[in-house]
């Protein structure tokens, strides 16, 4: 139980320093939201109209930082989000949101997952066997892969599968433009064949990485006595290889998963970006780049609670695969 | 990206070397990190004596025909808007170095100085550094960093460093703490605790140097780390595009579609060499996973093995 | 015991192979157990016990390897046979009990999981019969059958050991290997512990050899004792025998860092030096650098096992040509009292072996 509320508190800790960094960087960087308003909207709103656009999302200049931040929060809490007053100027921000939401989780989400439980396979049936000549390739092989930055697998493979192929994969957005969103058998085909290589560079470039956690977490777990002791029973291979080897290696790799979270959201970042793919990745350059703050804010936010709660799935998975886990206390002592 | 994730999970456990030692031994051992070493060597040479590469003296300047192919002359071509690309590819080595060596350098010592403390510290300090810790860690950082870089101004040098180390720093404070603790039961310790020396006595002389390689590592993937997100930033927009580096040219040639109109090593070149400094560090960071715990190094067939020491032996023994 | 014996190993040789080269931790052993024996393999850390104990067992990993000998279990040479026959012999007709129960069971898998796990990889038996039987072989070593559902880090110290040995009886093999089986326990808990297993040995008729480096706690519950050094066999024999008159200077030695509690007072002596690197033995007996009573031929002849009245000794001072006389005899110093004192010597002088970083 004192775990749980541990762990709880952790969660609302991060959330509120995210929050706050997001509350507190605008104010004190150079420039002002009132100013870059004014510039986006040409000077042709009436300043109260400025100052209801900005208050939407708790910027209210003239009262209290304090009052402005308790509101802020609550505000950011309850969905209140406010209208982007970037390139998508008037447009709420939870709707602008919702767009992107499922493109980012579809093609991030589910490849980073997928990386995730493929590499770890892989890295198991590696761990297990050493010694042949693929151990001695694969290793260097994917520690390679792993160091390569996002954009540049991105860039390679739109050059070769796209650009040289004469636009055979398209390399832009996520669907054809001119199609309506349906679920016609052309729709899926069309937003499939947009997928693929932006999915491609996020599975390149992160699949190395499980693979060789993986594969170094069973040469040490096969060391254990318990490993022995499996032998010594007379236990088949592979009930060997997975109840009692790879049970416990996965364990430090399920806490690792939740902690590489913050690369995934950078490589969701750029991947969008190269590919104009638009999830929130992409929308979060924009808002940038257009100074549009409440659509900042609000992703901001987003991206930490997801990354909260992939921390938490993670935590959950370790406290059913780990008895020790459940009893344990969090500083490691 | 995903090559810091590597890491050797025995930071408690295994055979923990007492000096530095033989580490130049082991490196020397170690294909990888002999691989890794030579890449970082050549760039080092490169940022050092940029005119050994190259003629060019200004490689920002608009000098030469734009749009060109390569050549003897122009090795990559030129850009679209007239600048030799291996040119710019030497001298924009500097900054990246700069940035890896500085940026990793900075985060490592930060990362020793909070995990060791909240290691020794203890109690509530503990505690405290241990949530600062993870709450950096689970914040997503590349975010936060380009609306930092954004506000202060298109980013500088300084302010890429500065963001690089205060993000950079919380992923080793864990791993370190972790060793800390576990050294700070062993008998080397305790006897020097009972000794009577100073506690920072015992940090410095006694835990602090058998965590040497665990150090180390961190500041390869520190820098491997600095190496990559700084490219991002850059490629981006967000870094000074005046400057001279690789992420640089990799913004230019995005923004001018330079896969698009026929001049993809404008854009490759640089990406190519982020990659090879980034694969650098991971083959030395990976190989220094590999001493730290033996059980991991690449099993040698028996045959490799009579050849080896059939060589030792001719050349008189080990 | 004049049956055949249960396990017979002859001349066996285990290699490591490292970048040294190949490292012999096991030199020739042989070793016989008969039915319902309680043999003690007696040696101080890295002499090679360990290895010895997962050699017969087949339980190495490479860089390990056996390189001669064989291991003839009922007849049937271990070391020919291939892992899928093997496995059916494992667990059925022996079984190992290991050094640290915490190490040596799965820590994400509850006690009575691990029970059914060998249960199903032999046996037929419906899930009720699996219970039921897992709950029978806890409650011959007294644990209560509640703690199939706990997990090993729940269980202290004690019941786990005892749980490896119930689960190490759930076929009632011929023969149970043990590893130091109680060395990460403390003195009170060993004791206890050991007199379980000689009970239950008693009671269920299985073979055990037990390797442990406490001499003088094996000594009273073993049939046979052998003594290994440097990879070697140096001296063999009835426990009695071996214990009262140790026929090789370095059995002796052992005892005599035992000195009894009450009794006279006698110097303590050690044995000085330290293990000879096994990459380069020493020539002739591997012993001689160390031993007090050494003379001209012990650095370049190789002793074989001579015997010495029940026992037989690795050591030239017996050598059937020799001239005798010279060999000194221990025991006169020894009470008959000893026996009585098996538990002050224990509380005395034992030392912790917990952690210790064996390389075997």
């Amino acid at each position: 139980m004192p775990y749980l509320l541990r762990r709880l508190g952790f969660f609302l800790l991060t959330l509120w320093a995210a929050l706050t960094l997001n509350f507190f960087i605008p104010r004190f960087m150079p420039g002002s939201p009132l100013q870059a308003l004014r510039d986006r909207t040409h000077n042709k709103l009436s300043p109260a109209a400025l100052e209801q656009m900005l208050t939407s999302y708790g910027f209210k200049p003239n009262e209290n930082v304090l009052v402005q931040y308790v509101d802020y929060l609550k505000n950011m809490v309850t969905g209140q989000w406010g209208i982007s007053i970037g390139a998508t100027l008037g447009e709420p921000v939870t709707r602008i949101v919702r767009q992107a939401l499922p493109w980012t989780l579809g093609l991030v989400g589910v490849t980073t997952v997928l990386a995730f439980l493929l590499g770890s396979l892989i890295g198991t049936v590696a761990g297990w066997r050493r010694g042949g000549r693929l151990d001695s390739l694969l290793p260097p092989a994917f520690v390679v892969t792993s160091a390569l930055p996002y954009f540049w697998v991105g860039l390679l493979l739109i050059l070769v599968f796209s650009v040289w192929t004469g636009g055979a994969l398209p390399s832009d957005f996520n669907y054809d433009s001119g199609m309506q969103p349906a679920f016609t058998p052309a729709f899926v085909f069309s937003v499939a064949s947009h997928a693929l290589l932006p999915a491609a560079t996020i599975l390149i470039t992160s699949i190395g990485g499980w693979i060789l956690t993986m594969r170094n977490n069973m040469i040490t777990t096969l060391a254990e006595d318990y490993v022995r002791m499996g032998r010594a029973k007379g236990l088949s291979d592979r009930r060997i290889m997975t109840a009692y080897a790879a049970r416990n290696a996965m364990l430090p790799n399920l806490a690792g998963f939740a902690m590489s979270l913050g690369f995934v959201i950078a490589g969701a970042i750029l991947v969008e970006y190269v590919f104009n793919y638009p999830g929130l990745g992409y929308l979060l350059y924009n808002a940038v780049q257009n100074t549009d703050y409440p659509l900042m804010q609000a992703l901001f936010m987003l991206f930490t609670v997801a990354v909260l709660v992939a921390v938490l799935v993670c935590d959950i998975a370790i406290a059913i695969l780990d008895p020790r886990s459940r009893e344990r206390d969090r500083s490691g002592r | 990206m995903t090559a810091l994730l590597v890491d050797s999970s025995t930071a408690t456990g295994a055979p923990v070397r007492r000096r530095g030692g033989g580490l130049w031994a082991a490196v020397r051992g170690s294909r990888k990190a002999m691989v890794g070493l030579a890449i970082f060597l050549v760039f080092a040479v490169m940022a050092l004596v940029p005119q050994l590469f190259t003629s060019v003296r200004d490689p920002n300047a608009l000098q030469f025909e734009p749009g060109l192919g390569s050549s003897a002359e122009h090795l990559l071509g030129t850009t679209a808007l007239g600048q030799d690309i291996f040119a710019q590819l030497v001298y924009g080595t500097r900054q990246s170095l700069v940035i890896a060596l500085v940026a990793g350098f900075f985060a490592t010592v930060l990362s020793v100085l909070v995990g060791v403390s909240a290691a020794y510290l203890g109690g509530v300090s503990d505690e405290t550094l241990t949530m600062l810790t993870n709450v950096f860690l689970v914040l997503p950082t590349f975010p936060l960093i380009i609306i930092l870089a954004t506000y202060a101004g298109k980013g500088t040098l300084l302010v890429i460093l500065i963001v690089l180390v205060v993000t950079g720093w919380s992923y080793g404070a864990n791993q370190l703490r972790a060793q800390a603790l576990s050294l700070r039961n062993r008998d080397f310790v305790e006897s020097a605790k009972v000794r009577g020396e100073r506690p920072s006595y015992v940090i410095f002389k006694e835990v602090l140097p058998t965590m040497t390689s665990l150090i180390v590592a961190n500041f390869l993937g520190a820098a491997l780390y600095s190496v990559l997100t700084a490219a991002g930033l850059q490629f981006l927009g967000l870094g000074d595009p005046n400057s001279i580096s690789w992420g640089t040219m990799l913004y230019w040639a995005q923004s001018q579609q330079a896969l698009q109109t026929g001049l993809p090593q404008w854009s490759l070149a640089p990406g190519l060499c982020v990659a090879l400094l980034g694969v650098s560090f991971a083959l030395l960071n990976y190989a220094f996973d590999e001493i730290g715990n033996p059980a991991l190094r690449p099993v040698r067939s028996a045959r490799k093995r009579r050849r080896l020491r059939a060589r030792r032996t001719r050349a008189g023994g080990p | 015991m004049p049956a055949a014996p249960v396990l017979e190993v002859r001349d066996l040789r285990v290699e490591y192979v490292t970048t040294r080269g190949a490292i012999a931790a096991v030199d020739g052993v042989d070793l016989d157990v008969h039915e319902g024996e309680f043999v003690g393999l007696v040696g101080e850390s890295a002499c090679g016990k360990s290895t010895l104990l997962f050699a017969i067992a087949q339980l190495l990993s490479p860089p390990a390897t056996v390189r001669a000998g064989s291991v003839v279990f009922r007849g049937r040479d271990l070391v020919t046979m291939t892992d899928r026959q093997l496995r059916s012999l494992r667990w059925r007709d022996y079984s190992v009990v290991m050094q640290s129960a915490m190490n040596a069971l799965n820590p994400v898998m509850s006690i009575g999981a691990q029970f059914e796990d060998v249960l199903a990889a032999h046996t037929q038996m419906s899930g009720r019969q699996m219970s039921e039987r897992s709950v029978e072989v806890l409650r011959l070593v007294g644990i209560d059958p509640i703690h199939l559902r706990s997990y090993p880090h729940q269980l202290s110290g004690g019941m786990r050991q005892r749980a490896m040995i119930a689960m190490a009886l759930l076929f009632t093999p011929d023969l149970v290997i043990m590893d130091e089986p109680t060395s990460a326990l403390d003195v009170v808990a060993q004791r206890s512990l050991m007199v379980q297993i000689k009970d239950l040995q008693r009671r269920l008729g299985f073979a055990v050899v037990f390797v442990t480096h406490d001499m003088s706690l094996v000594s009273h519950f073993s049939d046979r004792l052998l003594v290994m050094y440097a990879g070697q066999v140096v001296e063999a024999g009835p426990t009695r025998t071996v214990f009262d008159r140790p026929a090789h200077p370095y059995s002796r030695g052992l005892l005599d860092a035992f000195p009894s509690v009450r009794g006279p007072r006698v110097p303590l002596t050690g044995i000085p030096g330290a293990p000879p690197d096994l990459a380069r033995p020493p020539a002739g007996c591997r012993f001689h650098p160390r031993c007090p009573v050494a003379f001209d031929d012990c650095s370049h002849v190789a002793p074989e096992l001579y015997q010495v009245g029940e026992a037989q000794a690795r050591c030239l001072l017996h050598a059937p040509d020799r001239p005798a006389a010279t060999a000194p005899t221990v025991g006169d110093e020894k009470d008959e009292a000893v026996e009585d004192e098996a538990v002050e010597h224990e509380a005395v002088e034992h030392e912790a072996v917990e952690g210790e970083e064996v390389r075997r």
